[in-house]
């Protein structure tokens, strides 16, 4: 399949690295494409490094095998940096797009030689501004979109209104804050 | 296919047998003799019975008809041999004796 | 037509049970199973379905719960993973020998130990002999289809039905999916009228008979006639499933097994998807590969497989649990067994172990399989016949 894509996510139990993979999936999936969205099972903890995938296409892929060869990577823990191989595989036409108040080539040190694109956010900040509390999966959603361009950034805005509406329609005072966190990260993604 | 307990003899093949060995009516085990079970048997000496019906309630099979009250001789077509009835009888009026006897 | 969604596979059966509208469900979790009574019960609370929730002790308890509502007379679910479905071992064997066609949703989890909550089919392979007709699933639309056909055939048979899907590998991740709509759900699976039942007005019955050796055998091979009908049940109740939705089921599918000298047999689960992307890519390298894979393990297809397998120069049949008998897996030796029932002995065929306990499976790894056939096609001679893949060594 000519247009497939596939990213990876890596964040720790707890910080929602499996949620933002599923509301990627799903956004995706209300343009019409064909989506797989899964996480890598392994101790189920807070805290434990997990991993999350999405395999993105405009035909079903049959594949159901981790992704070894990714197009993007998302970081929502810098600290999974040293502790997990967070480029492996990762294609150099590619990008990576890292959860840091710091400068992408202050962070490229740290990527075991990766030579492509390196991107980052300050998704804990913009959360912490905007949602009151570090739930860093919501901008990283907003500049994964940004960087890989799987779904038109106006499209995905609808789409993401339309699901948190549905999601805290109990608590609706939230929602305004995501949609704030997710257009602020489109913008203040640096790379 | 069979339908009924008395349908379910030795000659019945797989074909007719229930599924499942279900069996489609009730209260089959008044057509089954468990007396025929029996190696020991119940003997009620009426001159010692002071029809006080300890034994009645404690058969497990019912053996002990009652009727207006006073205990009648045992119903030996249901009637195991198991001798609760002998152990319950405070007045020995009960005694187990060998079934062919 | 058809409703386009995207579900993990345990919400697309949870969905399935909600528009199928099930008079009881015994309850009981364990991962990676959960998520299907956790979704239904929310249908419950919210009176989307009239079903009898009952959550109970244990799984032994849930399958004896199914086993009484469906003796009663009404439709019993249930879903179990792994050592839960090790746990009901006794009341399975009990709801076949019964007669009662029971629905059990099953993700598939690895056994302990050493303990793992992973993917592989051990727990499914340890009831094969139970009585139940198996259904498996490649993704989440076939587990969905599946469990939409399972009643129609487990019925028409009087024998329960086991709908497998490989455990966090389909069961929990997303994937587009086409669901029916419930009206046509219900048309297709229509009431269930049962002939006998211990709830039944007017009649009177006895379930679960004590049989003494003059009516055991009889009783049993009554019990293995009804899995031999299953074989057509299956087949009819499937194309009818494709006039419906345009998705047809036989027992098998065959994969570029046309022309193929080269396949690999393997049971209905992720993995089979991933050996079709191999195939392609070996396909586009002129290498004649194909895949047999099988969706109704019980009652086994074998006539099918010899039909797919007879002209193949070499076979590789993939098991993914062990049957640790020093020989082969169970899938293993129920195809060659038919392969020799059938005098099919050309095919030069070995066993594959693969994907224990979450081992994830890449197009390589098929790839991998392929090039051993391809070796031992060249030379006649299959080497090891009894394999682990990627396995370190």
């Amino acid at each position: 399949m000519k247009d497939l894509v596939e990213i990876r996510w890596h964040g720790r139990g707890g910080q929602g690295a499996k949620t933002a993979s599923l509301l990627l999936a799903d956004a995706v999936f209300n343009t019409g494409k064909f989506v797989q969205a899964f996480p890598e099972y392994g101790p189920e903890r807070m805290g434990a490094p997990i991993t999350a995938y999405d395999r993105i296409g405009s035909e079903r892929s049959t594949v159901h095998s981790n992704i070894y060869e990714p197009d993007f990577v998302a970081v929502v823990d810098p600290s999974l940096l040293e502790a997990v191989d967070c480029t492996a595989g990762l294609k150099e036409e590619g990008a990576i797009v890292i959860n840091s108040p710091k400068d992408p080539e202050e962070l490229r040190p740290l990527l075991k030689g990766y030579k492509g694109r390196v991107y980052t956010i300050d998704a804990d900040k913009i959360s912490k501004e905007e949602l009151g509390k570090v739930f860093p999966n919501t901008p990283m959603l907003g500049a994964i979109v940004h960087v890989t361009k799987v779904i038109d950034e106006d499209d995905f805005i609808k789409d993401m209104q339309g699901s948190f509406a549905h999601k805290f329609a109990s608590k609706p005072q939230v929602i305004e804050g995501n949609m704030k966190a997710l257009k602020r990260s489109m913008e203040e993604v640096r790379g | 296919m069979s339908q009924l307990a008395k349908d379910m003899t030795p000659d019945v093949t797989w074909e007719e047998i229930t599924p499942g060995c279900d069996i489609y009516e009730g209260g089959t085990s008044e057509a089954t003799c468990t007396g025929e079970w029996r190696t020991m048997k119940p003997v009620i000496d009426w001159d010692k019975c002071k029809q006080c019906l300890l034994c009645a309630p404690v058969c497990p099979d019912m053996s002990i008809p009652v009727k207006d009250g006073k205990r009648e001789d045992f119903d030996y077509f249901f009637c195991k041999g198991c001798g609760i009835c002998a152990n319950a009888c405070p007045f020995g009026a009960i005694t187990m004796v060998n079934n062919k006897d | 037509m058809g409703i386009r969604e995207r579900l993990s596979g345990n919400e697309a059966i949870a969905y399935a049970m909600k528009q199928i509208n099930p008079d009881v469900m015994g309850a009981f979790p364990i991962t990676p199973s959960t998520e299907i009574p956790q979704y239904f019960s929310t249908y419950v609370d919210n009176g989307e379905v009239d079903t009898e929730f009952i959550a109970v002790e244990s799984e032994h308890s849930a399958m004896s719960t199914c086993i009484g509502a469906e003796a009663a007379g009404v439709r019993a679910i249930s879903a179990t993973s792994s050592c839960g479905l090790c746990y009901m071992t006794e009341m399975l064997y009990v709801a076949a020998s019964d007669r009662l066609p029971i629905t059990l949703a099953v993700s598939l989890r690895a056994l302990s130990g050493p303990i793992n909550i992973n993917n592989d089919h051990s727990d499914a392979m340890a009831e094969k002999d139970a009585g139940w007709i198996m259904l498996f699933a490649e993704t989440n639309q076939e587990a969905y289809d599946n469990y939409l056909q399972a009643m129609r055939i487990g019925e028409a048979v009087s024998l329960p039905t086991m709908v497998c899907q490989d455990g966090f590998i389909t069961s929990h991740a997303i994937e587009n999916i086409e669901l029916v709509e419930t009206e046509t759900v219900k048309k297709f699976v229509g009431e269930y009228k049962p002939e006998h039942g211990l709830l039944h007005p007017d009649e009177r019955m006895a379930v679960g008979a004590y049989a003494t050796p003059v009516y055991y055998m009889e009783c049993k091979r009554q019990q293995s006639q009804a899995m031999i009908d299953a074989l057509d049940v299956i087949k009819k109740v499937g194309a009818e499933f494709g006039e419906v939705t345009g998705r047809t089921y036989g027992l098998i599918e065959k994969y570029k097994m046309d022309d193929a000298e080269l396949a690999i047999v393997m049971i209905a689960g992720s993995s089979a998807g991933t050996a079709k992307e191999a195939i392609n890519r070996l396909r586009e390298q002129g290498k004649k590969v194909g895949l047999v894979k099988i969706r109704a393990y019980r009652p086994f297809p074998g006539k099918e497989i010899g039909e797919a397998l007879k002209n193949v120069k070499a076979v590789a049949v993939m098991d993914k649990s062990d049957s640790f008998n020093a020989h082969c897996g169970p899938v293993f030796a129920d195809v060659t067994s038919s392969l020799y029932q059938q005098r099919i002995l050309d095919p030069i065929a070995i066993s594959v172990i693969y994907g224990l306990g979450g081992r994830d499976v890449r197009v390589e790894s098929i790839e991998h399989v392929f090039a051993e056939l391809e070796k031992i096609a060249a030379t006649g001679d299959p080497g090891e016949t009894y394999r682990y893949l990627d396995v370190r060594e």
